[in-house]
Order: structure tokens, then sequence, then C-alpha cells
């Protein structure tokens, strides 16, 4: 097991956010979480990245409780995608990457460091941007940098908050496919956050739907992804087809509500 | 297939695009490390007693390397009468147009007395300083501009043989003792801000930040004014009003940063508890003046208009210390600033401690600000426009950004202290609205014509 989150708990006041969470993700694994907005996903998430510190439970990463790393140790282990960012100050689309290097280096960039940059860089196709300013590309090609600084931080497990909701079809595809593909081809286990329910469907191995700060339902997409479910939790009536191996959704009108 | 091919010739091509945009950083650097030599040079050579600026730099090397930097060696003292004959009269002819020596004979007396007679009044005399055994001088009578009857030389053995110099005496102390110390002062203050500044902004994100919005300079400019109107401080003696200025400085950040130490609070609590501040202790500085006597007012908003006439090595050493402990400090932290510029979740993500590291670097930068600006008053402006100007030329790179925000500042600081001094000479302007007059256009035809999007 590489990572385990226990009864975790937590609230920006008093009011509870999160409450009695627990999952568990296995070495090259992809786990979705789902969920309506304001459900809790992007905060469960710094939690785990311990951005956040939980008011209960647990977070356990290969058997040693979080709380005791440094977060050094933590970023050399986790890589985070945020949701949003904004910069003040200008970047470039480089440097931006080069600073998921930073667990790794001391006050000099290396040669390899500048390397690995340009090999990500060249995996998510924004090599052509490397030298543009990173407030001066599209909200897309942003979100690419981000993936891509994630991806050069070398860790094991990524974290990404809604990695794809900026991008066109296209790029949505090709991205899930190389989170996908490095963690079987190099054993690294990813935590998605993710609204599309069709996308989670086809790249997770098991979901995690959340509503109201709790986990709703949790399993393989084909168990979570039910009429019955995102009746309940989206307040949605949809039809789940089946193309055999996966179900795919298609969201037909809000339910009525009375 | 042929995709793949014009991509790996593109990773390339942003390697070198990336080694050339670090080597524009760099060139940078060495850039106002040369500016600054130059202005140093100039500055000094400018003032009352007439120096040139080759003059001005020989006495400026010449107190780390003596022996490089001497003056024209004008005869060994062993030598004439004898083989520096001629190399004595030849001096003699250039520098005092008297051409009588030309024929004249050199004769030494017993008593170390080297002399040269022409007809009638013409003499030259040259003694040894009885007392003073580097010294030598030279008496000229007769036909000659009464100006230059006397002149001091410079004795010194090298080689186990007295050699007789050119005297530098004056051109030393008035370098050494007058200019140099308020130009020092003026580099390494500039340095001090550019790089607070630049600092501050960077960690509380924000293109506001500066010592001077942070309050630190109204603080320091209300103990002054405390110490100089009412005669009250909690440091006592000479160092009163230095002192009261240093302590209120640091009393703002440290309300600042309790303020903004609680919980849930933003970089942006920072920065307005930092303009109340402001508002605060310059309220409170107006009022004391008000109820001040008039030559004390005066000299409480001399005070805080900043200049560099407060110079002295001491001074220089004092802040010099500052520096050098809190820069490598900073700077140390380039990495960690970077990282905190995307965001503190993403700072935090990336395995930086990012509250611990707001606090240690604020209390760092304010202390060497608070240290300066207690010695040179408000000299507001650098603080804020030098790393602005640094990230227009360089881009936002932290690791670059500190060191030549901190050069151009010097750069800004010693060039405006230049003009404020020649300018309407011999009265000094200060410079601290020197460097705001020169400064603000500047820096607004800068970003009006900046090609990108910035703030
Ligand atoms: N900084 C904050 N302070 C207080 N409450 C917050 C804060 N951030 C989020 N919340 C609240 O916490 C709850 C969970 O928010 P969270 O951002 O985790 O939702 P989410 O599932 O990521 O939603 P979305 O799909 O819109 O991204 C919401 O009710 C939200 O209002
Ligand atoms: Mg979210």
């Amino acid at each position: 097991m590489k990572l385990k989150v226990k009864n975790v708990e937590f609230g920006y006041n008093s009011t509870l956010v999160l409450e009695n969470i627990s999952m568990e993700l296995d070495r090259s694994e992809v786990v979705g979480i789902v969920g309506p907005n304001g459900a809790g996903k992007s905060t469960l998430i710094r939690c785990i990245d311990r951005i956040l510190t939980p008011r209960g439970g647990s977070i356990l990463l290969d058997g040693t409780d979080i709380s005791k790393m440094t977060r050094m140790e933590i970023a050399k282990e986790m890589g985070y995608v945020p949701q949003t960012t904004t910069r003040v100050f200008p970047a470039t689309v480089f440097d931006t990457v080069l600073m998921g290097r930073r667990p790794h280096l001391g006050w000099k960039s290396s040669d390899e460091d500048v390397d690995r940059v340009l090999k990500v860089l060249e995996l998510l196709g924004i090599i052509e941007f490397a030298m543009r300013d990173f407030n001066e590309i599209s909200g897309g090609q942003q979100q690419k940098v981000l993936i891509a600084r994630a991806l050069a931080q070398e860790a094991d497990i990524l974290l990404l908050d809604e990695p794809t909701s900026n991008l066109d079809i296209r790029h949505q595809l090709e991205v899930m496919d190389i989170i996908k593909s490095i963690a079987r081809s190099k054993g690294i286990s990813a935590i998605v956050a993710i609204h599309d329910l069709n996308l989670a469907s086809r790249y997770t191995d098991r979901l995690l739907m959340l509503n109201g700060g709790r986990i709703f339902a949790v399993g393989d997409p084909e168990s979570v992804l039910t009429v019955e479910n995102i009746r309940r939790a989206y307040g949605v009536e949809a039809l789940v087809k089946s193309d055999g191996e996966r179900p795919y959704i298609i969201p037909v009108r809000p339910v009525k509500t009375r | 297939m042929e995709k793949k091919e014009s991509r790996t010739v593109t990773a390339n091509e942003i390697k070198e695009q990336y080694k050339k945009f670090i080597g524009r950083k760099i060139f940078f650097i060495f850039f106002f490390i040369a500016l600054i030599v130059g202005i140093t040079g100039v500055s000094t050579s400018l003032g009352s007693a007439d120096i040139s600026v080759w003059d001005a730099y020989s006495s400026i090397l010449r107190k780390p390397f003596p022996n490089l930097f001497e003056s024209e060696l004008i005869f060994h003292w062993d030598d004439v009468p004898g083989s520096d004959n001629e190399r004595l009269k030849q001096y003699l002819i250039d520098k005092y147009d008297i051409g009588w020596v030309e024929s004249a004979e050199i004769i030494k007396s017993a008593d170390g007395k080297i002399s040269i007679k022409g007809v009638g009044e013409n003499k030259v005399e040259i003694t040894r300083n009885e007392w003073d055994k580097e010294k030598a001088t030279l008496k000229i009578s007769g036909d000659i501009d009464p100006g230059h009857r006397v002149n001091d030389f410079k004795a010194k053995k090298a080689n186990g043989k007295l050699c007789i110099h050119e005297s530098t005496w004056l051109a030393d102390v008035c370098v050494w003792n007058l200019r140099l110390p308020r130009i020092f002062l003026g580099i390494i203050a500039g340095v001090g801000l550019g790089l607070a500044g630049a600092v501050m902004q960077a960690i509380l994100r924000n293109p506001l930040a500066s010592p001077y919005t942070l309050g630190i300079s109204s603080g320091a400019g209300f103990g002054a004014s405390l110490a100089i109107l009412a005669g009250a401080g909690i440091v006592g003696g000479k160092y009163l009003i230095v002192g009261n200025a240093f302590v209120f400085a640091l009393l703002v950040s440290f309300i600042i940063l309790a303020l903004s130490s609680r919980k849930g609070s933003t970089p942006e609590t920072m920065i307005l508890a930092g303009i109340a501040m402001m508002y605060l202790f310059g309220a409170m500085t107006t009022i004391l003046q008000y109820f001040g006597e008039a030559e004390a007012v005066k000299e409480a908003v001399f005070w805080m208009v900043g200049d560099l006439n407060r110079a002295s090595w001491p001074v220089v050493t004092i802040i010099l210390g500052t520096l050098a402990c809190c820069a490598p400090l900073l700077m140390m932290r380039s990495w960690d600033f970077n990282a905190m510029g995307a965001g503190d979740e993403t700072a935090k993500s990336l395995g930086v401690n990012v509250e611990h590291t707001r606090i240690i670097t604020m209390v760092v930068s304010t202390l060497l600000a608070a240290t300066i600006v207690c010695f040179t008053g408000t000299i507001g402006f650098i603080g804020l426009v030098a790393p602005h100007m640094t990230r227009l030329a360089i881009g936002g790179d932290n690791r670059y950004v500190l060191p030549v925000s901190g050069l151009l500042g010097a750069v800004i600081l010693i060039s405006a202290d230049l003009v404020a001094r020649r300018i309407i000479a011999p009265v000094i302007l200060p410079v601290g609205a020197v460097t705001a007059f020169m400064g603000a256009p500047l820096f607004l035809y800068l970003i009006m014509r900046r090609r990108r999007e910035y703030w």
C-alpha cells in the first residue's frame, strides 16, 4: 500500500468540510475523486499533500505518518497540480517547470535538471512555449505547464486537482493518457480530482465519490457511476451506458426538486 | 515521423535559448558592477579639490596595494648627485618650468641637503624632514610663481634604496576621509535597500512591498523626530537619534509581523498592516513637529529627507557588517522565493515551509533596511523601484533578481548622489529627493513601454 488515508477530518473554520474520509492508493494505481462542487475534492487533495493540516485522522505514506515528515521529504514523494494558480511576477514556462526540481536542487540547477525539464516539456508537447511568459499563454497551456512541473518533480505520487478542466477534448485525452501510461510504466500512483465522469470512468482504476465532505461511494467505475448515485449526489438524471468495459454517462436533466 | 524530428531540434534550440537567457542575467551582474566602479571613480574625482579620475582610482587602490599604485618616482636620494641628476632636473623643468637648472650644478651638503644654485636668487633645495622619515620638502626660490615655492615629497625605502616620490597626501586625505565614505555608504545602502525591496516583494507577492511602504521608514522617521524634538529616546547619548530611529523601525515591523502571524492571514494582510503603520507613524511625526520648535523641526525634516551626509567609516562598517550577515541569508532562499511566487499552496507542495520562510525573511530584510534607514534617513524610492526595473530587464528568477536589484540600487543611489552633489554645487541636495526626482520619470517610462503583461 503506497498511501493510506485514515479517518481524516478537516474544517476551514468550525464546520467540518471533510468527515471521516478513508482511502487507499496502491502502486501504479490511478484513483479518481468525483463529486459536486464544494464536495471537498480539493480540500482532500490538499490534506493529503499536507498543504492543509487535518484536524483528525492520519495519512500514511509507505507506512510513515506524514505529520512526522518534513515538507521537503513529502515533496520528494508527492507532486501536486493545483486547480488554479495566479502569478504576480513574471516567470517563463521553463523556470516554472524547473521549480518542480526544487526538492532535488542545491542552489544551482545542473545540466541534468535542465535536460529533465526539456524532456517533460516535450512529453506534454509544450516545448515551443518554453521561453514564453507563463502569464501569456492560454489557460489550457498553463494547465499543461503545471502538470509538467509535477512530472518534473519525479515524485511517486501525483495529486492532480482537475488537471483537464481547461483542456480541449484532444488534450484532455492526451493528458489522461500520459498520466495513465506513466502510472503503468514507472509505477507512479495518481489521485485525480475530476468533473468529467466519462474521463473518470475511462482512465481511473478506482473512483471515490464525495458528497458534502463524506465518502458517498467508492469502488471501480462501474459500481460508482450508477444512475442512482448520480441522481443522489449530483441531483442529475442520467443515462448510464456501457461499451462492455466501462460505463459512459449521458446527463439528461437536473432532478426537479420541489 | 517528421514532426518528431522537428521537435528534437526545438529541444536543443530551447537549451541554447535558455543558456543565452542565463547569460544575459550574468551579463547584467557584471555590467552593474562595472558601472558602480565607474561611477565611484567619477564621483570621487568631483568636488572642491581638483583630483583627476585616474588619481582618484590610484588613491583608492594605493591603500590596499601600496606598492602597485605608487605615484611617480622622482629620483633616488643616494644617486643625487650622480646617475639620477638628469632625472631630477627633467622633473624640475617639466613641473616647474625652471629651465636654468639644466646647466646648474647639484650639490649635497654634509647634513643631507640637496641644493641646486643658479644665477642670482635662483635656488632649489630639497631637505629630508627631521621628524617624519617619510617626508621630504622641496623649496624653490627666485624667479617663480609664489604658489609653487614649496612642495612635499614622499620618501620611501624600496629594494634598499631611498626613493623620493611625488606626494599624494592631499589626494589621499581628500579621497579616503571625505569622499569615499560617502560613496561607499551610497553603494552599500543602495545594495541593501534594493535587496530588501526585492525580497519583500517576492515573499509578499506584491509589487507595492518595499521598506518604505511597510512602514519601516516612517517608524525610523518617528523615532528620530522624537529624539530630536523631545530629546527623549530609548537609546541615550551620542547615538540617540540613530538608535531611536532603529528601535522604532524594528518596532513597526514587529507590530506588522505580530498582526500577520495570526492564523489565516495572507501576504496582503502584511502589506495593509504596513501601510496602516506608515500612516500612523507619519501622523505621530506630524503631531510632534506641530508642537516642536522651529529649529528642531527643521532638523527633524532634514533628518527624514534621506541623504548621505552622515557618512563615516564606522557607519560604513556597521552597515557593511549587517549586509554581510543578511545578504547570504536572503540569497540562500532564492529558490524558496521562486516557489512562493507561484502561490503558497504550490510552494508548500514543493517542500517550502512557507510561514517560517516568510517570517525569517521579513525579520532579516527589515533588520537590513532599518540599519540603513537609521543612518541615511528616508530613501524610499530605491527599495520599491530597483526590483521592478530588474525584473523588467532580466525576468523574475529571484536567484538573479536579488543580486541585480541590489547592484542596481547601488547604481541608482550613487548616481543620484553624484547629481545631488554637483547640480547646484556647493549646495548638496538631499539624495532621497533626487532619487525619486530622477527615478520616477525613468520608472514611468519603463513601465509604459514594457512589452509584456507584468502585474
Ligand atoms: N479557504 C477556504 N475557507 C473556507 N472554506 C473553504 C475554503 N476553501 C473551500 N472551502 C469550503 O470547503 C468546501 C469544500 O471545498 P473544496 O474546494 O474542497 O470543494 P471541491 O470539491 O474541490 O469543489 P470544486 O468542484 O468546485 O472544485 C466548500 O464548501 C467550500 O466552500
Ligand atoms: Mg476543487
